[in-house]
């Protein structure tokens, strides 16, 4: 089945939800917000531990559930309807994804289980400039003493200013824009060399900046295939992609709610304004593509669990169906919400300020239209 | 159901596909000619004769509609029987042997709603192909607003009197018999609906094909002057027929789901790579205009999610989940992208999509115009567009009526 969820899949959505809602609901969020967290939130991200949707991904031999995508979406929805700020998509989905498809065995049992436990977070290094172009990397990694010097930078990091340990795209060969030459490292934290700019971003998640003069990076840390690492960072970035879009669903899913609340409850010349056939025909529009989004959503999951061979459609589908709903949804949100909807005493402004950190993630809609069409061949 | 999970099925499938591959003429696995489509009737001439043959076979099985009752000439299959044999008959890509408003639409409430002798009476010939139907469902006057439907019907003791007109009725004039709903009680407006039957050849009756933008004569008006008609012949209560009315748009909707508009002519490649042939390609492979490029992937992505939609609500509905949300947005969905799709297609053929007919294009250019005209049809019959959002926001999101 690729559509129907089982028992077990229903649970964990369940629970997810669930937790979500008691403990990192919107008035959480806010409050987050307030005290300048900047989506630091180490409590409730021991509680997530505890829940084990770290380990959701990872294989049984190294301390995870291994439970599968479509049972990380459910929780990575969940999560994004609240607007949470957690490990569980840059860690739990891409960081674990990078170690199951690239790292030997010595690297899986030294960091899994570790993430599993939630003793450790990662953050995934790649784009240089103000767009998402994977192929675009000019940081260098020399090959020095049986090692790797990494010199270069990195901009808006999720997850950047406070993961324990970095997987950076850096080039071996060639010139930026070449897929051949890209290798991908894994970098600690406290490295000497490496300098991370803490930034503070639209969504009140946070981020950061990399700055590595010659970091030293012995050869055992080198993930997948010197050289070769394009193929794996594009499968580990199909991972976030689909997860992200996930998130997305779940953001526009909640945004739509509230909004459809607003509906039946605000009234304007005598009469609920959800009356009003011009805001009903954009809701119901609105319906459509949230339905039809989650097929994709739904799609893409099912494509990773599967193995098939066409995932990476299936997440450049996903991730631009996915922006485009986030972006149609929150806008309309606060449109239908009017001036009460432009004040920050109301959350339509968190919900639009995430989409558009979400939507860029990873690559935009125009990106993955691009890069579907390039899928398709024409 | 796997397979090997259930021995009956495993035998059910072989059986299956071996009378298959004995029955189902050789043309009958070719992809579809537009003309070789098989409506049935009295006034079906069979363009290619293996067609006939075809259809003969299927309906001695019942297999025309699979899934009714054998007492009414149906194959009397389960759900997962008929699943199996769907998938044999996909499987050496075969024509369907009937293309029905009968099978569809009317099969289906009659099923529900006729009584013992109607059934008896109408099902078979529905199965075999036999009668044609067509649906009188508009009026000059009732078009999104159906129940405001005029077309007056007396009781006159004996027989029914029919008088009035309809109009956008699909193919009346090639059709034997139709289902109309009718006036039976002026003081109210949907109480006094009632769902009538009766032969196209009846005295009194007329249809007038209307010609269409695309040049083609799908529609027609129906005039009804006088018609008598038998007192057995109206389904369900008197003046309960806009229950049964709706029922069926029902199965006319979810019929539009399972195929979409934008069925494709089989054998035809995406649209993507015929704009190769008429835009023509960089080095690299990528379409020369850029613009396109991206509308072009932006339209594979539309027919993507809506394909991975119906495919959600079919697996969903199988598992006994309540899908009656998602199907919701099918119609709107499907009208909006054949839309999309046939515009794009006369764009991206360019002059070779603008010929009307004769010499200097191909066959499938000189369609290429006539679907994107046809199509604008699709947000309008079935429920407009308008009227299905309408739908959702009512039924589905719950929005209140507008007072005054």
């Amino acid at each position: 089945m690729t559509f129907v969820l089982t028992e077990e899949q229903n649970m964990l959505k369940e629970a997810a939800q669930d937790f979500m809602s008691e403990q990192l609901s919107l008035t959480h969020f806010r409050k987050q917000r307030n005290a300048g967290a900047n989506g630091k939130d180490p409590e409730s991200w021991g509680a997530m531990a505890e829940m084990g949707w770290y380990g959701v991904l990872v294989p049984e031999e190294f301390g995870g559930s291994e439970f599968g995508y479509v049972g990380m979406g459910q929780v990575l929805e969940a999560q994004g309807r609240t607007l949470a700020s957690s490990p569980l998509l840059q860690t739990a989905m891409v960081g674990v994804s990078a170690l199951v498809l690239g790292g030997t065995d010595a690297q899986k049992s030294t960091v899994l289980p570790k993430i599993a436990e939630g003793k450790i977070t990662t953050a995934l290094a790649v784009d240089e400039h103000a767009h998402h172009a994977p192929a675009n990397v000019a940081m260098t990694a020399e090959a020095a003493g049986g090692g790797y010097t990494l010199t270069g930078k990195k901009v808006f990091v999720p997850n950047g200013h406070f993961a324990d340990l970095f997987i950076i795209a850096a080039r071996t060969s060639g010139s930026a824009g070449d897929t051949d030459g890209i290798t991908l490292f894994m970098v600690p934290r406290d490295t000497d060399g490496l300098t991370i700019g803490e930034l503070s971003t639209l969504d009140y998640h946070g981020a950061a900046n990399l700055e590595l003069n010659g970091v030293v990076v012995p050869a055992a840390d080198v993930l997948g295939e010197v050289g070769g690492g394009f193929a794996l960072l594009d499968a580990v970035l199909d991972r976030g992609r689909i997860g992200a879009a996930a998130e997305l669903l779940g953001l526009s899913v909640a945004a739509f709610e509230m909004t459809h609340e607003y509906l039946q409850t605000r009234k304007q010349f005598g009469q609920l304004i959800g009356s009003f056939q011009s805001l009903q025909h954009r809701a119901a529009i609105m319906f459509s593509e949230i339905e039809q989004t989650r097929s994709c959503v739904a799609g893409a999951l099912a494509a990773l669990d599967e193995g098939r061979d066409d995932v990476a459609q299936m997440a450049s589908l996903a991730k631009a169906k996915a922006s485009h709903l986030a972006h149609l949804v929150t806008n309309e949100t606060i449109q239908m919400h009017g001036g009460i909807g432009m004040t920050d005493e109301h959350d339509a402004g968190f919900f639009i300020k995430r989409a558009r950190v979400v939507e860029a993630m990873f690559g935009g809609e125009g990106f993955h239209k691009e890069r579907y069409a390039s899928l398709l061949g024409f | 159901m796997a397979d090997g999970m259930d021995p009956t099925l495993d035998q059910f499938r072989a059986e299956t596909r071996a009378w298959l591959q004995e029955n189902c003429p050789a043309s009958m696995r070719t992809p579809q000619v537009e003309d070789e489509t098989v409506w049935g009737g009295r006034k079906e001439k069979f363009k290619n004769p293996d067609s006939k043959l075809w259809l003969e076979r299927m309906a001695a099985k019942g297999w025309t509609a699979p899934t009714w009752p054998k007492a009414y000439g149906g194959g009397g299959l389960t759900k997962e029987e008929n699943l199996i044999l769907q998938q044999e008959l996909k499987r050496i890509k075969a024509r369907p042997a009937l293309n029905s408003f009968g099978l569809w639409m009317l099969g289906p409430v009659l099923l529900e709603y006729a009584n013992e002798e109607q059934k008896q009476k109408f099902l078979p010939d529905i199965v075999n192909g036999k009668i044609r139907w067509c649906q009188g469902y508009s009026e000059p006057g009732a078009g999104s607003d159906l129940a405001g439907l005029q077309t007056k019907c007396e009781d006159k003791g004996d027989h029914w009197l029919v008088n009035g007109q309809k109009v956008w009725t699909s193919y009346a004039d090639q059709a034997d018999w139709i289902f109309c709903l009718v006036r039976t009680d002026t003081s109210k407006k949907h109480e006094g609906i009632s769902f009538l039957l009766f032969d196209m050849e009846s005295e009194g009756v007329e249809a007038r094909p209307i010609k269409l933008i695309s040049g083609s004569s799908p529609f027609c008006e129906t005039f009804f002057n006088d018609v008598k008609v038998p007192k057995d012949h109206l389904v369900g209560r008197l003046n309960g027929g806009w229950e049964i009315a709706k029922r069926l748009l029902q199965y006319e909707r979810s019929n539009i789901s399972a195929t979409g508009f934008g069925a494709d002519r089989a054998g035809t490649p995406p649209l993507h790579e015929r704009a190769k042939e008429y835009v023509g390609t960089d080095a690299s492979g990528k379409l020369l205009d850029p613009d396109l490029r991206m509308r072009l992937a932006d339209l594979a992505m539309d027919d993507k999610a809506f394909k991975l939609t119906v495919a959600r609500m079919a697996e969903q509905s199988k598992a006994g989940e309540e899908v009656g949300h998602t199907a919701s947005i099918v119609k709107y969905a499907a009208a909006k992208l054949n839309q999309k799709k046939t515009e794009m297609t006369v764009e991206t053929l360019g002059y070779q999509g603008l010929g009307w007919e004769g010499e200097g294009f191909t066959d499938l250019e000189l369609a290429s115009n006539k679907a994107m005209l046809r199509a604008k049809a699709n947000s309008i019959e079935g429920g407009t567009s308008e009227v299905n959002l309408n739908v959702i926001a009512k039924r589905v999101l719950g929005l209140k009526e507008h007072k005054g």
